[in-house]
């Protein structure tokens, strides 16, 4: 509407912030919150060891020392840039909104960097004293507090950032009440941090283990007792990753019956719940079985099978928080702006005025027989392209193809009915914005891509005007 | 008339700023001028730990100083994304239209930013952590690092193009793509002001870094003495410094003139006047051999500091400038939008004509037309079966058909499995299955 519009054909932009940010999350939950605890208490290990058998608490010490430099290397590359990459994602992919949310949570986005900041600061300073920490008991011990402190720190840090999540995801009041306890209030905060911090340990505990495989040699004398000690870690860890993840899953329908009733029973809906909860008995018997047989035979567990927690601890997570994205819809910020950028209270103007007329970027103000299929590509990049592609990743035409069947032409009268009333069928969809003849035209346009593929290009390529794409002329 | 001859004016975030325009100003200089320090430092000692490798291959102590200025860059450019985020956050809130036009515009390689950082990061690593490995294999070492190197020295380029990019919406309808926004004037000079800042300010940084009383290097030099190495990295702060004699008179020159003003140009002369005594300081030391860390060396970077300042803040006034007009449009155009919005909601029906208007409908027709419609003709398959089939099958029963509506499951492989619909009320169910039981489908 406002902004020049970044579009990828294939992929989707959502696609686009779900890989950065599911990555940032995995790296946040996996190599910090869950993996400095563990890294300290194996250093821990290592230095109640020592007082008896020097070598071996050397060896304990090592092992810990190597694992943060793994920790340390991904936090401050991948970890910290996908951090900020969300921002520049989500700034691409729907600006308006990150535009508008961004001036109702600078407060809280500003705390969320202090923290931040000081876990990247807290982080080097643990990683980078550790070798002149083990010239005396003394120093080790304090390396070691600094270990434990780090621990709760990075556990503060998500717990803050948890909250302007669900802050965010809080609709209604969210203009009204902004304050940020809102967010420690919001009926998904506890149930969130319940199940993140025990899968945050476990992803941990996984990760640990197969670096552990890695690091140490076949003959190491601790090999025994090391794997032991991270598969009884996750052990620990994974009954009450299980709890928390039931306890999520039981409270997102409440939650939504709460605040969005609508958008609860649609099909889509109720496949990615029910995901949700084979992914996540999966992930939990993936857990017990790994470290079950950690923990018994330790010396017997082969390395590349470690891939296998890994990813699947990956894909628990990921599960979350797609449902997470999910229960926003059809607003991108409760009641307030569609997912499609647009506001609700600007809908009447739109569909009495038209959108295009309404747009910085179309250039269209009456819709002709010859700029029709303009004017109707120019109403799909404004008004669909933020979650649909034309033949990519939740392509529009194979939308339609799958309603009306596969291959068979596009009726136009059918699809006009739909999308007038979609908003009522499928409630995770923003009602269409524009008026008659902008519904005319969009049905002509996706009509048209269904007969003669195009590739619909964003503002990063044609250049900000929707002006002149399609600069083909329909034959018939 | 011709789209591309008009001035985009945009609507703007309808939004109140979270804080007065002025202090958000001044977070912006502020943590932008941090953030561009240590993004200095790591650009700096980077190009300096390459040339120092160079060197190196002949003469084994610059490899220690190689390995010596290597060691900052962990921290300097970890500090340098960290940094980021405070300016990030407060230019998103300042120029939210502008800003985020220009990211869209340049859309890939904003992106690319990302993991191109990341891994340039890790290369650096990867160059930090090998040192001893690759001792017997110095030019492939070095070949490691110009990854790295090569990559901040081109990343630049994306923001500055950016940030200069965002100054021009009149412009905006030339762009298509990176490398066009890229040709903007002043972009170039731009770069060069910021390359040779880069490097004079990680002279300051390592002439204290090496001066530093406690400084024992990591590893032994054969011949180079602590004030040789403080003589060198003064020597470059000089001569890095004087060269934006050359780069600063050039940015100057070249910006688009729209946004220059005699604020500007006194800001900037006052920067320059303050940077003038600082390099006849720096000279006088020069040629007076004395490296201490003393008061007069502070005077020095406190010169450089409140140059810095004073282009920090002429760079705001030129973006200030630049924008103003723009801004005065697109305040405008929003307000004018915002009545028309409030005009339209006027327009709706009212409520209580809906409900006239709906009284004289059946209810269960309405809900037909606005929930089943889409789906449902009347003797036609559609998404879902016609009506003639349904009614068939629930003429008797109709409470079956009310929980199937409700919650419906799949009973024909052919068609798309059918949407529930838990939000309609229990009275509504009714309604709309006595209708489709009731009326006459062919």
């Amino acid at each position: 509407m406002d902004f020049p519009i970044f579009h990828l054909d294939f992929m989707g932009n959502r696609m686009l912030v779900a890989v950065i940010a599911i990555l940032h999350v995995v790296i946040n939950h996996g190599l910090a919150v869950g993996f400095i605890p563990l890294v300290t208490w194996l250093e821990y290990k290592g230095f109640v060891i020592n007082e008896r058998r020097h070598a071996d608490g050397h060896a304990w010490d090592e092992l810990a020392r190597k694992l943060m430099f793994i920790g340390f290397i991904i936090t401050t590359t991948v970890g910290a840039l996908t951090g900020v990459g969300i921002w520049f994602a989500a700034s691409l992919a729907n600006p308006a909104s990150i535009g508008s949310l961004v001036r109702v949570f600078y407060f809280a986005w500003f705390t969320e960097w202090i923290v931040f900041m000081l876990e990247v600061v807290f982080i080097m300073i643990y990683f980078l004293t550790w070798k002149k920490s083990v010239t005396s008991a003394h120093s080790k011990l304090r390396h070691i507090r600094f270990g434990l402190a780090l621990s709760i720190f990075s556990w503060l840090t998500m717990a803050i950032i948890v909250a302007i999540l669900g802050f965010m995801m809080d609709p209604g009041n969210w203009l009204s009440k902004h304050t940020l306890l809102q967010g420690f209030a919001n009926p998904i905060y506890l149930p969130q941090l319940i199940f993140r911090t025990p899968v945050a340990m476990m992803i941990a505990g996984t990760f640990i283990l197969m670096a552990t495989l890695y690091i140490l040699k076949k003959d190491s004398p601790i090999k025994r007792e090391a794997v032991k000690t991270v598969s009884a870690w996750i052990m620990r860890w994974t009954p009450i990753a299980a709890v928390g993840a039931f306890i999520y899953y039981w409270q997102i329908p409440r939650m939504m019956i709460g605040n969005l009733p609508v958008a609860i029973a649609t099909q889509q809906f109720q496949d990615w719940y029910n995901s949700l909860l084979w992914v996540g008995v999966f992930a939990i018997a993936v857990g017990f079985i790994v470290s079950g047989s950690g923990f018994f035979f330790p010396t017997r567990l082969p390395r590349p099978l470690m891939v296998i927690p890994v990813v699947v601890s990956v894909l628990f997570l990921g599960t979350f928080e797609r449902i997470r994205e999910f229960i926003r819809k059809p607003y991108v910020i409760g009641n307030y702006m569609y997912a499609n950028g647009l506001l609700a209270d600007d809908y009447p103007l739109y569909q009495q005025n038209g959108l295009l007329s309404e747009s910085t970027w179309s250039g269209i103000c009456t819709i002709t027989p010859e700029n029709e299929l303009q004017a109707g590509e120019n109403v799909f990049a404004i008004s669909c392209t933020r979650c649909h592609t034309t033949h990519g990743i939740n392509s529009i035409v194979w939308n339609f193809e799958r309603m009306y069947g596969a291959g068979q032409p596009l009726n136009p009268d059918a699809m006009k009915a739909y999308i007038k009333q979609m908003h009522n069928v499928r409630t995770y969809m923003p009602p269409f914005p524009g008026n008659d003849a902008e519904l005319d035209a969009l049905v002509a346009y996706i009509i048209f891509e269904q007969k003669e593929p195009t590739t619909l290009e964003g503002a990063q390529l044609r250049g900000p005007s929707l002006f002149g794409n399609l600069d083909r002329k329909v034959t018939n | 008339m011709n789209m591309i001859m008009q001035i985009p004016v945009p609507k703007d975030i309808s939004l109140p700023l979270p804080l007065p325009g002025g202090v958000l100003m001044g977070i912006l200089i502020f943590s932008f001028l941090l953030h561009i320090l240590f993004i200095n430092l790591m650009l700096g000692s980077t190009i300096l730990t390459f040339w120092f490798q160079l060197k190196g291959l002949k003469d084994s102590d610059y490899d220690v100083l190689a390995r010596e200025i290597a060691a900052t860059i962990t921290v300097n450019k970890s500090m340098g994304v960290v940094l980021g985020v405070a300016p990030l956050l407060s230019i998103n809130v300042l120029y939210t239209i502008y800003f985020y036009s220009a990211n869209a515009m340049t859309g890939y390689a904003w992106i690319s930013i990302v993991p191109w950082v990341a891994l340039a990061f890790l290369l650096l690593y990867l160059h930090k952590y090998t040192w001893d490995r690759f001792a017997g294999n110095r030019s492939f070492h070095i070949a490691i690092l110009s990854l790295p190197m090569l990559s901040f020295l081109v990343i630049p380029f994306i923001f500055l193009t950016n940030i200069n990019l965002m100054l021009f919406p009149e412009r905006w309808n030339e762009v298509h793509g990176f490398l066009s926004a890229l040709a903007l004037p002043n972009v170039f000079p731009r770069y060069f002001h910021f390359l040779a800042a880069s490097l004079a300010l990680t002279g300051l940084f390592l002439f204290i870094y090496f001066g530093r009383k406690t400084y024992t290097p990591a590893h032994a030099f054969n011949r180079l003495q602590q004030a040789d190495l403080q003589q060198m990295m003064l020597n470059l702060t000089l001569g890095a410094t004087g060269s934006q004699l050359i780069f600063g008179p050039l940015l100057f020159l070249t910006l688009p003139s729209k946004g220059v003003s005699w604020s500007l140009f006194f800001v900037i002369v006052g920067g320059v006047v303050f940077a003038l005594a600082a390099l006849v300081l720096m000279w006088r030391m020069q040629v007076s051999g004395n490296m201490a860390i003393n008061r007069r060396f502070m005077l020095i970077v406190a010169s450089l500091t409140v140059t810095v300042g004073f282009m920090g803040t002429g760079r705001h006034i030129y973006r200030e400038n630049a924008l103003r007009t723009h801004k005065e449009l697109m305040a405008a155009r929003t307000k004018t939008h915002q009545e028309a919005a409030k005009k339209a909601h006027e327009n709706l029906p009212l409520p209580k004509e809906t409900q006239e208007l709906l009284s004289t409908i059946n209810p269960g027709q309405e809900l037909f037309q606005s929930h089943c419609a889409v789906c449902h003709a009347a003797a036609t398959r559609l998404v879902g079966p016609p009506m003639t089939e349904a009614s068939a099958i629930y003429a008797a029963n109709p409470e079956a058909l009310k929980k199937w509506i409700k919650a419906p499951g799949r009973k024909r492989p052919d068609y798309p499995q059918m949407t529930g619909f838990p939000q309609l009320t229990d009275q509504q169910l009714t309604d709309l299955s006595a209708y489709v039981l009731g009326n006459k489908w062919n």
